[in-house]
C-alpha cells in the first residue's frame, strides 16, 4: 500500500511523566485491581459482621496503638512523598536520592510495626472467622508496604549507580504515585479494624 | 389460580414436553404451586420462543434479500446520514418493544415470585437434613411425644399446605421434586423453607440437585402423596415403635442387628439401637425404595445393600460388616418385617 | 524531560525508504533464532500466536472430556467411568473451558490484534505480556498435570463449599483447583492493563475515541470489566487454599463463617466473567458484519454505549445463581430485574448488526456463516437466559440440564461461534494463506447441526427432572432416550471440531497466499503485510477515519520521525491520540520466562507449605529486580 508522511515526530521526547507515561497508567490499573482486593475484603468483614450476632467473635476488639501510628507515620510521609515526585519531575538527582532514603527508612519502619501488629490483635487467623478476616485484612496490606518497600530501596539503590538518569526519573515519579496507594488504603483499614468494633 | 382462558391451548404443551406418567417432568404439575410455575414456564417459552423465531426470519430474510453472487468483493460504500434516518426510526422502535417485553416479563416473573413465597400457615411441617447421599426426614408436632424420624420417603396429605424446612448436616444439597414444586437448597448453617401443596395423590420422584460428592447421582426422593386419612394412618404407624420380630428367621436378624456395628450408626425404635449417623431404620419395611432411591426395597436388595454397599453406591459412608450368609439373610428378612 | 533532538549517529524513518527501511526495523524489532531469543520474545505477534494455539488445546483437551461424559451418560446406570473419574472429569471439563480456554483465547486475540488495529509497533508492557503467557501456560499444566496424577479437582468449576472446604475435600485436589484461579487469573489480570494502556495510549495519531473499532472498544471494556471482577475470584480462591491449608474459618459456619459467602465471592468475578468471555465474540461479530456487509456497521455510538453498558450491568446480576439457596426474596427480585435488563443493551447490538447487513451488500463467506450461526444460537441462549432470571422459573430449572443448554448456547453460540469465524477471518493476517471455503462450508454445519443435536434436548431434559453433575442415572426416569440423542449430537459436533484442526494445518500449509487485504476489510491490521512484518507498520499510519483503509485515497497517510535502530512507538494522548511521545519499546529478554518459573514454583509449593510463600516471594523479588535492572541500552535509558 502507498503511503505519504503528513507529520514528522523526531522532536517528540522519549518519556513523560505522570498521564503521558504509559507506566503511570500501568500502575493505576494496579490501583484498580489492589483497591477491588481491598473492597472485596472489606465487603467479606461486613458480611461476616452481619450474620454474626456478637461482633468481635469472643475477643476483645483489638489494640489500636500500633495501627494509629502507623497511620499517623503513613500520613506525614506524605509530605517527602510529594517532594520525591517533585524532584523525579525536576530530574534534581541529588534531591532524588537524599528523599528515595527517606522514603525507604519510612516504608522499613512501618514494616516493623506493621510485624509487631499483628500481636496485638488479641486474636489469631484460625481463631474463628473474625480472626480469619482481620488477619487478612491486615495481612493484605502488610503486602502492599513490603513490596513497596522492597521497589522503594532497589529505585534508591539504582539511582546511586551509573543509571541514575533518564526514564529513571519517570519511576522515581511512578513509585512516588504508588505509596499514595499505600496510604490512601490505611485510612478505611485502620478504622474498620480499630474502630469500627468499637462501636 | 385461575388462567385467563386464551392461555388454555398453552396448557397442551406439557403433554409435548410432559413424558409419560410416572417419570419426573416441571412440566407435569401435581399441586397448585407447581402449576403455577409449569404455566409461567410455558408463557415465557412461547413470547420468548416466537421473538426468537422473528430474529432469526430477519437474519434469514435479510441475508438471502441482500446477498451478493458475483464472486469478486464488492468496493465497500459510504453511508449518508441521510440514509440512515430510516433504520434508526426502526432500530429505535425495537429498542422500544425490547424494553417494554422486558418489563411485562420482570412483572409477570414477580408476580409469580409472591404468590411462590407468600407464606400459608402450614398443616403439615417437616424438618428435612440433607446427608451425603441420604435424606433425614422429621415430622414435626406441638406434641413431643408425636414427634417421628424417618429417611427418603416423606409421605404428605392431598390438599393441605406441607412446609419443608430444611438443613444440611455436611455439604450443601438441594430438595426438588418437579413435579411438586421448585427447589431449595440445603445449606449447613442456615435454615431454609420450602412450601407446597399437592392437589393429585401419588408417587413422586425427586432428585438431589446440588453437587454433594462421589453419590450425588444415587440421592433420590420419594414424595408419597395420599388422602388425608391415609396419611394420618401412615403418620401414626410411624410413631408407634418398630415392630417386634415375628418369625424365627425375623428374631434371629434382630440379635444379628443389635450384636454388630449396625447400631452404631443406625437408630431402631423400641430396641436398643439409638444410632443418628445413617438414616433411621424403625420402619424401613414400610419404605418403597432403598438407599436414597437406588433400589426397590425387596428382601434381596436389603441382603445385597448390607453385603457390599460400595458395589451399588461406591464411596458411600456405610462400612461392609461382615456377615456369614444365614446371618445376612435373618437380617435382611428382619428389615423387611419392620414395616 | 529528555531533549528530542535527534543523536548524530541515529538513523530515522525519515533517513531511508522502501525495502531498505523495512529490513532495518525488521532487524532492530525481529525474534532471533535459537531457544533462549524464543524463550525471550517480547513480539505481541510470536506471543499471541503461541497463545492462540495454546489455548485451541485447552479447548480441545476440554471437549474431549466432554465426548467422555457423553459416552458415560449415553446408557443409563452405565459403568464405563466411575463417579470419582467423572466427578474429576465434569470438574476438569468446566475449569479447563472456563479458565483456560474462553477467557485465555480472547485474551490472545486481543494480544495480537489490538496493537495491529490501533497502529502501534507493540503492546504496552511487552514484558509483563511475556511472563502472562508464560503463567498462563504454566498454570494450565499445572491443572492437567494435577489431573493425570489423579489428583485433578473434582467439586464442580465453581467449587461450593464445604464440599471444597477442609473437611469434606481431603487431599490436594481443591487446593489445585484454587490455586491454577491464581495462575490463570494472574495472566489475565496483567494481559488487561497491557490492553488498557495499548488502546489509551499507543493509538495511532489522528485515531480519536469514536474512530477505535468496535472489536477494540469490546476488548477495552472487558479489560476494565476484568479488572475490577477477578480480585474477587483471587480473594475466593486465596480464602479457600488458607481455610484447607492454615485453618482460617472464612467458610465454616461453625466458627462464624459461612458457605454462602463463597458463592458471593465467586459469583460477584463468576457473572462478569462470562461477559468477559461474550463481549469480544460481540466485537468479533461487530468487525466480521462491518466487512461482509461492505458498508461502515450501523449505529457505532450505540454499539459503544452498549458494550460499556454490559460491562457496567454485569456486575449487578451475581446473585441470579443463588436464587434458591436461601436469599432473601426482596434481594433476589432486583437481581432479576437486572438480569433481565441486560437484555436490552444486547438487544440493541443485535439490530444494529441486522440492519447493517440490511443496509450493505452482504457476502457470504465463511467468517459470515459463523455470525450467522451466533444469532440463531446466541439469541435463543439469551431467551433461556430471560428464562432463568426469574426466581419462580429459575427454582425449576436452577441446577439442571435446562441451565446447561442454556449457558452453552450463550457461550458457544455468543463467544466460540463468533470465535470461529474470527479464525477464518484473520487467518490470512496471522499466516498469510487463505483457510480452505469449501472446508469451512463443511465445518460450520457439521458444527450448527451437531451443537444444536447435542444440547437442544437438553432444555427438555432439565425440565424432566434432570439435575447437573450426575454420573449416572436410572433407566425408570425417562431421561434415556434423549440423552442418547444428545450423545450423539456431541458426536457430530466434536467431529466438525477435527474438521477444523484439518482445515487450519492444510491450509497453513498449503492456502492459497492472501495478499495484506484479502477480504478487502476498513482497518488498520489490514493496511500491512500478511503475515506482518516484527515491527507491523514500516511508517505509523495516521488515522483520518473510521475505517482507514475505505476512505478514498490513493494512499495511506503515515507519521515519520521514529528511529529504525532503537525499538520506538508512538504514545498519544488519550481522547484525540495526538502524538506527544517517541516512547521506548523494550527488548526481549529472558527474566519474564525465569520470573514464570520462580512464581510457578511459589504458588505450587504454597498449596503444601504456607512458608513457600515467604521464600518463594523472595525468589520472586530477586527475579523481578532483575528483569527491570536497567541494561544501559538506549531503550532503558532514554
Amino acid at each position: 500500500m502507498k503511503t505519504h508522511p503528513v507529520e514528522d515526530l523526531s522532536h517528540l521526547p522519549t518519556y513523560g511523566f505522570g498521564a503521558q507515561s504509559p507506566m503511570w497508567w500501568g500502575t493505576l490499573g494496579l490501583f484498580a485491581v489492589e483497591g477491588m482486593g481491598f473492597v472485596l475484603v472489606i465487603g467479606m468483614y461486613l458480611y461476616l459482621w452481619f450474620i454474626n450476632p456478637a461482633w468481635p467473635l469472643g475477643v476483645t476488639p483489638p489494640n489500636h496503638w500500633p495501627g494509629m501510628l502507623i497511620l499517623l507515620i503513613l500520613l506525614a510521609s506524605l509530605w517527602p512523598n510529594a517532594a520525591t515526585e517533585r524532584a523525579g519531575r525536576e530530574e534534581d538527582l541529588p534531591n532524588c536520592r537524599l528523599l528515595l532514603i527517606v522514603m525507604s527508612l519510612v516504608a522499613v519502619l512501618v514494616v516493623g510495626i506493621r510485624f509487631y501488629e499483628f500481636t496485638t490483635l488479641h486474636v489469631l487467623w484460625d481463631t474463628n472467622a473474625y480472626g480469619s478476616v482481620v488477619w487478612f485484612l491486615l495481612g493484605l496490606h502488610a503486602l502492599h508496604v513490603i513490596t513497596d518497600a522492597g521497589d522503594t530501596i532497589v529505585l534508591t539503590v539504582l539511582m546511586f549507580t551509573r543509571h541514575g538518569h533518564g526514564k529513571r526519573f519517570s519511576d522515581v515519579s511512578d513509585n512516588a504515585f504508588y505509596w499514595y496507594f499505600v496510604v490512601l488504603t490505611w485510612i478505611p483499614l485502620y478504622l474498620l479494624i480499630y474502630w469500627f468494633p468499637r462501636m | 389460580m385461575q388462567h385467563p382462558t386464551w392461555t388454555r391451548p398453552l396448557l397442551a404443551l406439557p403433554f409435548l414436553l410432559a413424558g409419560c406418567a410416572g417419570w419426573p417432568s416441571a412440566l407435569d404439575p401435581k399441586g397448585p404451586t407447581a402449576a403455577d410455575l409449569a404455566w409461567l414456564i410455558q408463557l415465557f417459552t412461547v413470547l420468548l420462543g416466537v421473538i426468537w423465531l422473528l430474529v432469526v426470519l430477519a437474519v434469514g430474510l435479510v441475508v438471502f434479500r441482500r446477498r451478493w453472487t458475483a464472486a469478486a468483493m464488492p468496493m465497500p460504500k459510504a453511508v449518508h446520514p441521510s440514509e440512515e434516518r430510516r433504520p434508526t426510526v426502526i432500530v429505535m422502535a425495537l429498542v422500544v418493544a425490547t424494553c417494554i417485553t422486558v418489563l411485562v416479563l420482570t412483572g409477570l416473573s414477580f408476580a409469580g415470585q409472591q404468590r411462590l413465597f407468600g407464606v400459608d400457615e402450614p398443616a403439615v411441617t417437616i424438618q428435612v437434613t440433607g446427608h451425603q447421599w441420604w435424606w433425614e426426614v422429621r415430622y414435626q408436632d406441638g406434641d413431643p411425644s408425636r414427634v417421628f424420624t424417618t429417611a427418603n420417603e416423606i409421605h404428605v396429605p392431598v390438599g393441605l399446605s406441607i412446609r419443608l424446612v430444611l438443613e444440611s448436616d455436611d455439604v450443601i444439597h438441594s430438595f426438588w421434586v418437579p413435579n411438586l414444586a421448585g427447589k431449595q437448597d440445603l445449606v449447613p448453617g442456615q435454615q431454609n423453607q420450602l412450601g407446597f401443596t399437592v392437589t393429585e395423590p401419588g408417587i413422586y420422584r425427586g432428585q438431589c440437585a446440588e453437587f454433594c460428592g462421589l453419590q450425588h447421582a444415587h440421592m433420590g426422593i420419594i414424595v408419597v402423596a395420599e388422602s388425608e386419612p391415609a396419611f394420618r394412618a401412615w403418620q401414626e404407624a410411624q410413631i408407634r415403635p418398630g415392630k417386634l420380630p415375628e418369625t424365627a428367621e425375623q428374631r434371629q436378624g434382630m440379635q444379628v442387628f443389635l450384636s454388630h456395628a449396625c447400631v452404631m450408626c443406625h437408630a431402631v425404635r423400641g430396641t436398643p439401637a439409638g444410632g443418628r449417623t445413617g438414616p433411621d431404620l424403625t420402619h424401613v419395611g414400610s419404605r418403597r425404595h432403598l438407599a436414597a432411591a437406588t433400589l426397590p426395597l425387596t428382601r434381596g436388595s436389603l441382603a445385597a445393600w448390607i453385603a457390599d454397599p460400595h458395589g451399588i453406591k461406591p464411596g458411600v459412608n456405610m462400612p461392609i460388616v461382615p456377615l456369614a450368609s444365614d446371618e445376612l439373610n435373618s437380617l435382611a428378612a428382619y428389615l423387611e418385617g419392620l414395616k | 524531560m529528555s531533549e528530542g533532538t535527534a543523536s548524530a549517529a541515529e538513523l530515522r524513518d525519515t533517513d531511508l525508504d522502501g525495502p531498505e527501511l523495512r529490513a532495518r526495523l525488521a532487524r532492530t524489532w525481529g525474534t532471533g533464532q535459537g531457544l533462549i531469543a524464543r524463550l525471550s520474545t517480547v513480539d505481541h505477534k510470536v506471543i499471541g500466536k503461541r497463545y492462540i494455539v495454546t489455548t485451541f488445546v485447552f479447548l480441545f483437551l476440554g471437549g474431549l472430556l466432554a465426548v467422555a461424559m457423553r459416552l458415560q451418560l449415553a446408557r443409563p446406570e452405565s459403568d464405563l467411568i466411575g463417579p470419582d473419574l467423572y466427578n474429576q472429569i465434569f470438574t476438569m471439563h468446566g475449569s479447563t473451558m472456563m479458565f483456560l480456554f474462553a477467557v485465555p483465547v480472547m485474551e490472545a486475540m486481543a494480544i495480537y490484534l489490538v496493537p495491529l488495529m490501533v497502529g502501534t509497533r507493540n503492546i504496552a508492557f511487552p514484558r509483563l505480556n511475556a511472563f502472562s503467557y508464560w503463567i498462563f501456560l504454566f498454570g494450565g499444566s499445572f491443572l492437567w498435570i494435577a489431573f493425570v496424577l489423579n489428583t485433578g479437582p473434582d467439586v464442580g468449576w465453581f467449587a461450593y463449599v464445604p464440599l471444597s472446604g477442609p473437611e469434606f475435600g481431603p487431599g490436594k485436589r481443591a487446593d489445585v483447583w484454587a490455586q491454577m484461579i491464581t495462575f490463570t487469573e494472574v495472566s489475565a489480570i496483567l494481559v488487561a492493563i497491557e490492553i488498557i494502556t495499548t488502546v489509551f495510549k499507543q493509538r495511532a495519531p489522528g485515531m480519536s475515541l469514536d474512530r477505535i473499532p468496535i472489536f477494540v472498544w469490546a476488548m477495552l471494556v472487558v479489560s476494565f470489566v476484568v479488572l475490577f471482577s477477578m480480585p474477587a475470584v483471587m480473594v475466593a480462591s486465596t480464602s479457600l487454599i488458607l481455610d484447607r491449608l492454615v485453618g482460617t474459618h472464612f467458610f465454616n459456619p461453625a466458627e462464624g463463617g459461612d458457605a454462602l459467602l463463597w458463592q458471593h465471592l465467586f459469583w460477584f468475578f463468576g457473572h462478569p466473567e462470562v461477559y468477559i468471555i461474550f463481549l469480544p465474540g460481540t466485537g468479533m461479530v461487530a468487525e466480521i458484519v462491518t466487512t461482509f456487509s461492505r458498508r461502515p456497521v450501523f449505529g457505532y455510538l450505540a454499539l459503544v454505549l452498549s458494550l460499556i453498558a454490559v460491562g457496567f450491568l454485569s456486575f449487578g446480576l451475581w446473585v441470579h445463581h443463588m436464587f434458591v439457596a436461601g436469599v432473601p426474596q426482596l434481594g433476589a427480585s432486583f437481581f432479576t430485574a437486572s438480569s433481565m435488563l441486560i437484555a436490552i443493551p444486547n438487544g440493541v447490538q443485535i439490530f444494529c448488526w441486522i440492519t447493517t447487513l440490511a443496509t450493505g451488500r452482504v457476502v457470504v463467506r465463511t467468517p459470515l456463516l459463523f455470525v450467522l450461526g451466533f444469532f440463531v444460537i446466541f439469541v435463543l441462549g439469551g431467551m433461556t437466559g430471560v428464562m432463568v432470571a426469574s426466581v419462580p422459573i429459575d427454582t425449576q430449572v436452577h441446577d439442571t440440564y435446562f441451565v446447561v443448554a442454556h449457558f452453552h448456547y450463550v457461550l458457544i453460540g455468543g463467544a466460540v461461534f463468533p470465535l470461529l469465524g474470527a479464525v477464518y477471518y484473520w487467518f490470512p493476517k496471522i499466516t498469510g494463506r487463505m483457510m480452505s471455503e469449501r472446508l469451512g462450508r463443511w465445518h460450520f454445519w457439521l458444527a450448527f447441526i451437531g451443537f444444536n443435536l447435542a444440547f437442544f434436548p437438553m432444555h427438555v431434559l432439565g425440565l424432566r427432572g434432570m439435575p447437573r453433575r450426575v454420573y449416572t442415572y436410572g433407566p425408570e426416569l425417562g431421561w434415556t432416550d434423549l440423552n442418547l440423542l444428545v450423545s450423539a449430537g456431541s458426536l457430530v459436533l466434536a467431529t466438525s471440531f477435527g474438521l477444523f484442526a484439518w482445515n487450519v494445518v492444510r491450509s497453513s500449509r498449503s492456502g492459497d497466499p492472501a495478499g495484506p487485504n484479502p477480504w478487502g476489510a476498513g482497518t488498520l491490521e489490514w493496511a500491512t503485510t500478511s503475515p506482518p512484518q516484527p515491527h507491523n507498520f514500516d511508517r505509523i499510519p495516521a488515522v483520518i477515519s473510521r475505517e482507514p483503509l475505505w476512505t478514498p485515497r490513493d494512499s495511506l497517510p503515515v507519521v515519520t520521525g521514529l528511529s529504525v535502530e532503537n525499538r520506538e512507538l508512538v504514545v498519544s494522548t488519550l481522547t484525540d491520540a495526538r502524538p506527544e511521545l517517541r516512547e521506548s519499546s523494550p527488548e526481549p529478554s529472558i527474566w519474564p520466562f525465569i520470573t514464570a518459573i520462580a512464581t510457578t514454583i511459589t504458588f505450587v509449593s504454597s498449596i503444601f507449605t504456607p512458608w513457600a510463600a515467604v521464600w518463594g516471594s523472595a525468589l520472586i523479588a530477586v527475579c523481578v529486580i532483575g528483569w527491570f535492572w536497567p541494561k544501559g541500552s538506549k531503550e532503558d535509558e532514554e
